[in-house]
């Protein structure tokens, strides 16, 4: 037994055209015991930055409330919004500053840039290697089904909608087959415009 | 060998914890009280380590009357929920660390509603309809009825019942010996 698999749950993040989706699945276990089905894993970082984060379900809450407090110091100092490239080294430093009792999570950042409005995505391990991906990235118990499905399913320049389908479809297809994330999943889509979030029921057992 | 089991309703959170008091095959004692009441409207059913569980269940009742004395105003159920998660995830990662798992409800006065956490000793925290601790998690959280009883392997004879709703928190006698 793994601790990294010990709550289950899953993240996924894709590129579009100007726009970047992230989605998790809601499913909180105890190994093979299901706790909740609310549980989410997404964050808001800013209006154009979301972090998502899958492992052990304490440190998930834990980070999230540090990241929170790390962002908001880092907006009153700076008297601006951090940029997501920033904010990607900013986690991968919180997680590296524990490189010998990490926190057992890995994260998923996933936003646009402020001015040229370039979609980022990136993930890194639990001690924060950063992976700048191109296309998608994906991390939790289904990681491995998660790679082989969006690795079919994706498409460059994928305009919101469709961007919101083809991640939609990634995840739930992927949680399918673990069975250690699912019930039901919640996709974040991030344009210049808006953002919007779904709930998705999916296979509900 | 513990159990302890809680569920809300439209106006209610109702609570129960069994009353063994046991170590190893011996049972000391069986009218122990396992649900304290954090404050007018907070009830917190704890297990886990014995030792561990008291002295927590101790730490925060009193810090979270420090806390209503202090700003003249008790915290809601999410703050205080939030406040036990951090102490508890904080305390996971020191040298010596509480091995309590907790059921936290309590009546949301501000916004009429009830609320129901739970949290292990992991610090993990969630926001539940109804929920349960021990072996009968296995079962409650599927049925969640009268079922429980008769299935339990371990049944225990008595549960201790507390809810808490508007009126605050009260006893109820529940009559087991059916």
């Amino acid at each position: 037994m793994s601790i990294m698999e010990y709550n289950g749950g899953s993240v996924v993040a894709m590129v579009g055209k100007n726009c970047v989706a992230i989605a998790s699945d809601l499913r909180l276990g105890n190994q093979a015991l299901t706790i909740a089905t609310n549980f989410e894993k997404v964050f808001p970082v800013t209006d154009r930055i979301m972090l998502g984060m899958a492992g052990l379900a304490s440190d998930v809450l834990t980070l999230r409330d540090r990241f929170r407090l790390l962002v908001n110091m880092y907006t009153i100092k700076e008297e601006r919004e951090i940029e997501p490239e920033t904010f990607a080294h900013l986690v991968s430093s919180t997680l590296y500053e524990k490189r010998f009792g990490p926190y057992f999570i890995e994260p998923i950042i996933a936003g646009l840039s402020k001015g040229s409005n370039k979609p980022f995505i990136a993930s890194t391990d639990v001690i924060g290697c950063i992976n700048f991906a191109k296309g998608f990235v994906v991390c939790g118990t289904a990681t491995d089904k998660l790679f082989g499905v969006a690795e079919s399913l994706w498409e460059p320049d994928l305009e919101p909608e469709d961007l919101f389908e083809t991640i939609s479809q990634t995840l739930m297809n992927a949680v399918d087959r673990d069975a250690f994330s699912g019930w039901g999943v919640v996709v974040h889509v991030i344009t210049p415009e808006k953002a919007f979030t779904r709930y998705l029921r999916a296979r509900m057992d | 060998m513990e159990v302890s089991f809680a569920l809300t309703g439209k106006d209610y959170v109702i609570i129960a914890a069994d009353q063994n008091a046991a170590r190893s095959i011996i049972k000391m004692k069986g009218d122990e009280d396992k649900i304290k009441a954090l404050g007018s409207h907070l009830l917190m059913a704890y297990s886990g380590e014995p030792g561990d569980t008291i002295q927590f269940a101790e730490y925060v009742e009193r810090n979270l009357r420090l806390q209503q004395m202090r700003n003249n105003h008790p915290l809601r159920p999410q703050a205080a929920a939030s406040w036990v998660r951090r102490s508890i995830a904080d305390s996971l990662r020191s040298r010596n660390s509480y091995s309590v798992n907790i059921l936290l409800g309590g009546y949301d006065m501000a916004e009429n509603t009830p609320k129901l956490y739970w949290m292990d000793y992991l610090g993990t925290q969630s926001d539940v309809p109804y929920a349960a601790h021990g072996y009968g998690s296995y079962f409650a959280l599927s049925l969640l009825d009268r079922e429980v009883q008769k299935r339990l392997v371990i049944s225990f004879p008595s549960f201790r019942v507390k809810v808490v709703d508007a009126e605050g928190v009260r006893e109820v006698d529940v009559d087991m010996s059916v």
